[in-house]
Order: structure tokens, then sequence, then C-alpha cells
């Protein structure tokens, strides 16, 4: 493959990690990778960008109050209209990273290939591996169609390793104006305040799910995650009853993470929650009923009530340290 | 205040799913059921055209075999009336595909907003939502958990890595709901009844006007190379805690030196 582009979200300019994941694949397979980024501090990302394999960064410059999807999709519909499609655009399974992808695909009449957790060279074309089913089937696949392909890649699918690429050439692209699709503005950011590692960052993460029986008892799951230096998580069902906030979610439409090890207490082990902790390299369940499907995935399976079996955990590991 | 709602009737998912072994697209035979992932956005737009005092709510779905057990379920909650989408040539169609399909009956509508979800539970793209805003030449707003409407725009908390933004968007446009946004009720006796002699229009690709190589498996370009089960974890060790438990989880922490 001759030229690769990848979707490189930056904050403050700072890449995030799938888009360093995404280069790592990128410059596995092709010579030329390039970068497609935007907003305020994307200068500063592009240094880390070329580190990470992008040899050229295309600046798409401060989207202000818009949402990122309609202009940036133009963006790239233009850039490939002045300099010929790149073989595939990779970008990674992200709130805005999905926006981009599906404006870009109806721009340009092209599918997007969605669910990939990994790639492979075969004959000059990539083929993809899609998680179907919950993640209990894989599915390979070739995009057929005229590049660029479309392909959106959850996180964790590849590692992200700087290759000690210098300073890449900054090019700087026009964010069309796209009317009408460019309606909604950004009127105020939250953020919820957090300490410790980041969820799909830390080595230890431990997960309440609706076992726990309602909201305070999600405490045990923090104090245990915070003795353990650990990230705490959740399943989807305790985040939808607002008894924490979603960015504590694991699994397919949470975050995905590949710890030392995962505590899971109460959590029935759904395949969209699996499919986004399976990676871990050790699995702890805590959970009263033994036919509980997340049983069937853990290395030391507990059957017993979380009430009982968390707060004697935490004193002994207290009493441990 | 017009809502229509686009909803996926899906095999049940508690059963087997699987793929045709030919043409690797899911196996949709028998009963399908509303997508549960759907019935967020039909609860949140019987919600909206209440508080906006007036309109009704269109359920748009695109299945096969015409079939329409799915769409009683909406109606049955409170959507005024349903259309619907089959036709032989929309077998094997991927999200790029729906949504050219969902995007040509959402103009016959011609509503003040759509709704759908964040992904569907049996083919979990996402994308089809923001490519039907494309196609309609509309703004949309993802991941909604919080979803407001005045006669002109649409005020929305949309999730992100660390929180959530407050966004605004005149309408018309499409916004996706998660699951958390409200609790959808469930159809009343009363409400089963009536859905019963709710109007489902029924439509086909061409009644759309739209050519059969630009959706359907046609439109797809992607060819399935295998399907193969993905790699099991296996079981370790499961105990039964008799008041000791801990103590096992301590010494498996030990030895793997996180403690
Ligand atoms: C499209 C789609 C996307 C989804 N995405 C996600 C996702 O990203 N992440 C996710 O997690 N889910 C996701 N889900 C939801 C998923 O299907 C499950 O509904 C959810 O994971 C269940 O959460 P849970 O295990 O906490 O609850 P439950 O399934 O209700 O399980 C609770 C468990 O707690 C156990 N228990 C009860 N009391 C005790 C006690 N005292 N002590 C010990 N154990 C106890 C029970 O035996 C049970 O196994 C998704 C679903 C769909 C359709
Ligand atoms: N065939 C369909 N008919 C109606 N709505 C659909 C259809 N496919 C997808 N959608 C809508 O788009 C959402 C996301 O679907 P997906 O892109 O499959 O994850 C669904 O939850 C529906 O709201």
């Amino acid at each position: 493959m001759d030229r690769i582009w990848v979707l490189a979200e930056q904050r403050d300019g700072e890449p995030s990690t799938v888009a360093l994941e995404l280069l790592a694949a990128a410059r596995s397979f092709a010579g030329t990778v390039g970068a497609v980024t935007w907003g305020s501090g994307a200068a500063e990302a592009a240094a880390t960008l070329g580190e990470h394999g992008a040899t050229k960064v295309y600046d798409a410059g401060d989207v202000g109050d818009s949402l990122p999807g309609p202009r940036v999709a133009a963006a790239i519909a233009a850039l490939i209209e002045a300099e010929g499609a790149p073989d595939a655009l990779l970008v990674g399974q992200t709130y805005d990273g999905r926006d981009v992808a599906g404006r870009l695909s109806a721009r340009l009449d092209r599918p997007v290939l969605t669910n990939i957790v990994g790639l492979s060279a075969e004959d000059g074309a990539l083929v993809s591996e899609h998680a179907i089913f919950g993640g209990t089937q894989v599915l390979k696949a070739r995009f057929t169609g005229e590049s660029p392909g479309i392909f959106l890649i959850r996180a964790k699918s590849f590692a992200a390793e700087p290759a000690g690429g210098g300073a890449p050439e900054v090019a700087s692209i026009e964010l069309p104006d796209t009317g009408a699709t460019d309606g909604a503005k950004v009127k105020g950011r939250h953020e919820e305040e957090r300490s410790g590692p980041q969820l799909d960052e830390a080595a230890v993460v431990v997960s309440g799910g609706r076992g726990l029986g309602s909201a305070e008892h999600y405490a045990l799951v923090e104090e245990l995650a915070g003795l353990l230096h650990g990230a705490p998580g959740a399943s989807r069902a305790i985040v939808d009853a607002g008894w924490v906030p979603y960015s504590h979610q694991v699994g397919q439409t949470g975050k995905t993470v590949k710890p030392t090890v995962y505590i899971a207490c109460g959590i029935s082990g759904a395949t969209q929650h699996m499919v986004g902790m399976k990676g871990a390299k050790n699995i702890i369940a805590i959970n009263k009923d033994e036919s509980a499907p997340i049983f069937t995935i853990a290395d030391l399976g507990v059957v017993g009530d979380v009430h009982t079996v968390l707060p004697k955990l935490i004193e002994a590991i207290k009493a441990h340290q | 205040m017009n809502v229509a709602v686009c909803v996926k009737q899906i095999p049940d998912p508690a059963g087997e799913l699987a793929l045709d072994p030919s043409t690797h697209t899911l196996v949709r035979e028998g009963k399908l059921i509303l997508d549960d992932s759907d019935s967020y956005g039909v609860e949140m737009a019987l919600q909206l055209v209440e508080a906006a005092g007036g309109g009704e709510v269109t359920l748009v779905s695109m299945a096969p075999n015409n079939e329409t057990s799915g769409l009683r379920t909406a109606l049955a909650m409170g959507a005024a009336k349903a259309v619907l989408i089959s036709d032989e040539a929309l077998a094997g169609s991927d999200a790029l595909g729906t949504a050219k399909v969902l995007a040509a009956a959402v103009s016959r509508i011609q509503p003040d907003l759509v709704l759908a979800a964040t992904e569907s539970t049996d083919g979990y793209t996402g994308t089809t939502p923001v490519q039907l805003a494309e196609l309609l030449g509309w703004p949309a707003v993802t991941f909604a958990k919080k979803v407001e409407v005045s006669p002109d725009s649409v005020t929305v908390q949309r999730q992100t890595e660390a929180g959530y933004d407050e966004v605004v968007s005149p309408l018309p446009a499409v916004v996706t709901v998660t699951a958390g946004v409200v609790e959808p009720r469930y159809p009343s006796f009363k409400g089963i009844m009536a859905a019963r002699s709710k109007p489902v229009e029924e439509l086909t690709v061409a009644d759309l006007g739209l050519e059969a190589s630009a959706v359907g498996a046609a439109g797809a370009r992607q060819e399935v190379i295998s399907v193969q089960a993905a790699e099991e974890r296996k079981a370790g060790e499961i105990v039964t805690d008799e008041g000791d438990a801990h103590q096992r989880i301590v010494a498996y922490l030990e030895q793997i030196k996180v403690l």
C-alpha cells in the first residue's frame, strides 16, 4: 500500500491514545502515513504524531464551537479532491471519530467498515477483522470499493509505539463551511472531576454491576480500586441507572480495558460487557450466581455475595499494606 | 412538534444469532422484535411531543418480509403511525444503504426531529444515523443523554470522554439517544389493542425513487473472507465463599504481583 491516513484526535497538543495506536498499524502497512488533525494545539500534537510515524500532518485548525463531524469530514473530502484518495483512512471508534467517518462515508458514497479489532495485508489490500455478535465471533473482510476504504477501529486493537520518526511536514488544510449540517453548536463543556489513573490505562480495574444493589455500595468498588492504585469501572446497567457517570462504563459502547487484573463485582458478564474487558491479563469475578457467564472467562471466580466479600477483601488488603 | 423515530426490528438477541453461510449476512428469519436500543428513542419522542403540546410520533423502519411485529410494539407504546420499507432488493444492505433508504423515507415524512439509537443491538455500527443526517443535509447530535426541544431548536447533553457537552441545534436535526436517556414505558393493554389499527404505510425501493444498485448487497462493497469463533478465554478456578474467599483473592493478587 502506498498511502494511509489516520484521523488523529488531539487535545491541548496531546494526541489521543487510539490515534497513536492507529499510526503504529498504518506505518506497518504503508510507506506514507498522513495524520489529519484539528483543534487548538494541533501544531504541538504534530511532533508526537511524527514520532509515531506520521510523515505528514494535515492540520484543519480550530473548529470553534462546531461539532467536528461535518466540517472535518468536508475537509478530508476536499483534501482527497486535491491530493487523491489514500488507500485507507483509519479512524478510532470514538464519539467524534464515528461522526466524522459517517459524514465522510455519505459524502464520498463509500461504506464504513466498523468494529474492527485487527488489520492485515493480503495481496496488497487491507483485510479487516471485525468483532461481531458481541465479540464472540471474528469476521474477516476485504473492502472492494473504490479507495479510500474507511476503517472504524476499536481502541486497544494495536499497541502504540513511538517509531522514532522526525518532525513531520505540517500542512494547513481548510475547514469548509458546510452550511446547515454544521448547525449544532457547543454552548458549554462539563467535565467530571476525577482522580487516580485513567480507566483505559490503569493496571488494575475494579468494576461494579447491578449486583451491588444500590448506588451507595459503589463506594466499595471505589475503595478497593483506590487501595490497588487502580480505576473504578462499571457495567452499563449501573451507568443507565445513574449510579455512576458514563465515563466509567466498560464494554462495547464504553471503554476497552486491558489491565493486569480486572475485578468484576456483581457483574453478570453480558457479551457487550465482556468484549470490553476480556483482554485483561487476569480476571477475578465475584458473583453470587454460580452460572453467571462472567465465570466462563474468570481466572479466579468467587461464588459469593459482594456485600460480604468486598468489605473483608478491603480490610485484608489494608492489613497487608 | 413532529418526531420521526428510526426503529430497527431485529431477531431476538436472547436467541442464537447466526450468519447465512453463503451471503454472510445476519439470518433474519422468523419473528423480529423491536430493538431494545430503539425503545429509548420511542419513549423520548413521545415525551418530547407531549412536552411540546402537540404533534405526533412516526416510526420509520426498514425490514425484510414486511415485518411489523417490532413496529406494533412501538405503536402500542404510543406512536401514531409507521412507515415500513421492505423490499427484496434491500437484502444485505450495509449502514450506508440503510441510511439512503431511511433518508428517502424521512424526506416524505418531513418531521421536525429524527431520533435514533446510538447503535443497534445486532449490527452496532453506530454510523447509520450520522450518514442519514449527511444525506438529508441536516445537523446531527450523537450520544444524547438528555434532550429538550423548543419550537425551533433542540438542546442536548452530549456524552464526551470527560463528561458532557451542552449542544444546541436548529431543527430539523437528527439526534441519537443513549440507553440512559429515559425509561421506556411498557405498552398498556389499551395501547396494544389500539396499535392493531394504527396505520403502517408499506413502501418499496421503487416507491422511494431509489436505485436498487445503490442499496442492498450491491451497495455494500465488502467481501467477507471468513467467520471464526473468537479466541475464547478459559475459565480458571471457581471457589464458593465460605467466609474466606477474600483470602483467595489476596493470594491471587500476590501471585500476580499486584500486591
Ligand atoms: C447495543 C448494546 C450495547 C451495550 N453496551 C454495553 C457496554 O458497553 N457495557 C456493558 O456493561 N453493557 C452493555 N450492554 C448491556 C449488557 O447487555 C448488560 O445488560 C449489562 O452489561 C448488564 O450489567 P450487569 O452485569 O451489571 O447487570 P445484570 O446483568 O443484571 O447482572 C447483575 C449480576 O449481579 C449478580 N448479583 C446480584 N446480587 C449480587 C450480590 N449481592 N453479590 C454478588 N453478585 C450479585 C447477579 O447474579 C447478576 O449476575 C449493552 C447492550 C446493548 C444492547
Ligand atoms: N433498518 C433500520 N430501520 C430503521 N432504523 C434503523 C435501521 N438500521 C439502523 N437504524 C437506526 O440507526 C440506529 C443505529 O444503528 P446501527 O448503525 O446499526 O448501529 C438504530 O438503533 C436505529 O435507530
